[in-house]
């Protein structure tokens, strides 16, 4: 599945990396602990997380991420969005806390495994 | 002049002695930041070099510096040759990330302290290799602001010691342990953690150069039985100094800030 497609389904919010989201999706990661997510997630995942520190798209760039959906709302931090604009990453922000945005991803078809 | 730092093991008898014999008034207003970047931290400016420290801090009237780079001592020695040689005192330092991604501010009474606890966070830093592209470059330098090398581990990630081994760890060694920027909400221990845990012997609570200490005190006032000061965190050389806390000592020395903290012996923080 496309990233557009993931983003027309959820209704999610383009913060970054509008012309990115032809993106295929391979699956799944929530982690709001980084080094988690360096160690642990797959390429081409998509990342749900609460953090908005600049630092997570370091992170998505060294694991090759497919992208990241910030949950519950929340705003990227500014520095956050320029250097996701400039490494080429999308993130995307829901509305619904991780359990149900994660839920809907897993209906999707986006797995975590 | 020149500071001297007393032996490691001197540092518990001076707490009784120093206010007997020098009395209260050989106290005075010590100006310190005790939490400062080297471009060894991948996130910090290349021109955070040791002489430009100094040279920036002795501009900002500072009488003490703390060095303090993520899970790394290794431009500790540099800094405090340079700062020798023009009165500034540093205190080896090093900023710790522990498993829960919180940063904890190790400050130490001497180099080889530092250096030692430095071994044990590598021994459990998360592997791989540091991208200069994606987090920064790690220089190692010397005291002439010379590349030494490049520090090739992953600096920026986080240790496999949980919070209160690192508190832990950093006492064993005579050390302060200070929970970094409480007030932000990445990297800290009320971001990340939301509370401080039970049994968790932190000697002082940092107030990030983004409020003032009153602020602080206000804000996290729940918390005021712990000390709290405030540091720049600098990243880069303008940072520097721009939120200082005043240390009431005889010294600028761990052991006599270790004091300040408790309020013990005369010496307090002044602001």
């Amino acid at each position: 599945m496309k990233l557009a497609d993931i983003v027309e389904e959820l209704q999610l919010t383009v913060k970054t990396g509008a012309g990115l989201l032809d993106r295929e999706v391979t699956g799944g990661y929530v982690s709001d602990l980084m080094s988690d997510v360096m160690a642990n997630a797959n390429e081409g995942v998509l990342w749900v997380t609460l953090q908005i520190h600049q630092n997570i798209v370091a992170v998505a760039v060294m694991k090759s991420l497919a992208g990241i959906v910030l949950i519950n709302g929340r705003e990227p931090e500014p520095a956050t969005v320029q250097k996701a604009e400039t490494e080429g990453i999308p993130i995307l922000v829901s509305g619904m806390p991780a359990f149900e945005l994660v839920g809907r991803l897993f209906a999707l078809g986006i797995s975590g495994s | 002049m020149h500071w001297e730092f007393p032996e490691a093991d001197a540092g518990e008898h001076i707490e009784g002695a120093c206010v007997g014999e020098n009395g209260d008034t050989s106290l005075r207003v010590l100006v310190a930041d005790l939490h400062i970047h080297t471009c060894l931290s991948p996130c910090a400016t290349l021109d955070m070099t040791p002489q430009k420290i100094v040279k920036e801090a002795k501009k900002k009237k500072l009488d003490i510096i703390a060095i303090t780079d993520h899970n790394s001592a290794e431009n500790i020695a540099a800094v405090m040759a340079v700062a020798e040689d023009v009165g500034l005192a540093v205190i080896p330092g090093m900023e710790i990330t522990t498993e829960e991604e919180v940063h904890i501010v190790g400050l130490f009474e001497d180099v080889e302290a530092a250096l030692s606890m430095q071994y044990q966070v590598y021994d459990r830093l998360q592997p791989g290799k540091n991208d200069e592209d994606l987090f920064g470059m790690q220089v190692v330098a010397n005291a002439f602001d010379e590349v030494e090398g490049m520090n090739t581990r992953l600096l920026i990630g986080a240790t496999r010691m949980n919070l209160g081994r690192v508190v832990k760890a950093i006492h064993e060694r005579n050390g302060v342990a200070i929970a970094a920027h409480i007030d932000r909400e990445a990297f800290s221990l009320m971001g990340q953690l939301g509370f401080i845990p039970d049994g968790m012997n932190l000697d002082a609570l940092e107030i990030s150069r983004r409020m003032t200490l009153e602020q602080g005190r206000l804000v996290f006032r729940d918390l005021k039985r712990i000390p709290f000061l405030t540091s720049s965190d600098a990243h880069d050389l303008e940072e520097i100094g721009v939120s200082p806390t005043g240390f009431r000592v005889t010294r600028p020395a761990l052991t006599e800030l270790k004091q300040a903290l408790r309020g013990t012996g005369g010496r307090g923080i002044e602001y």
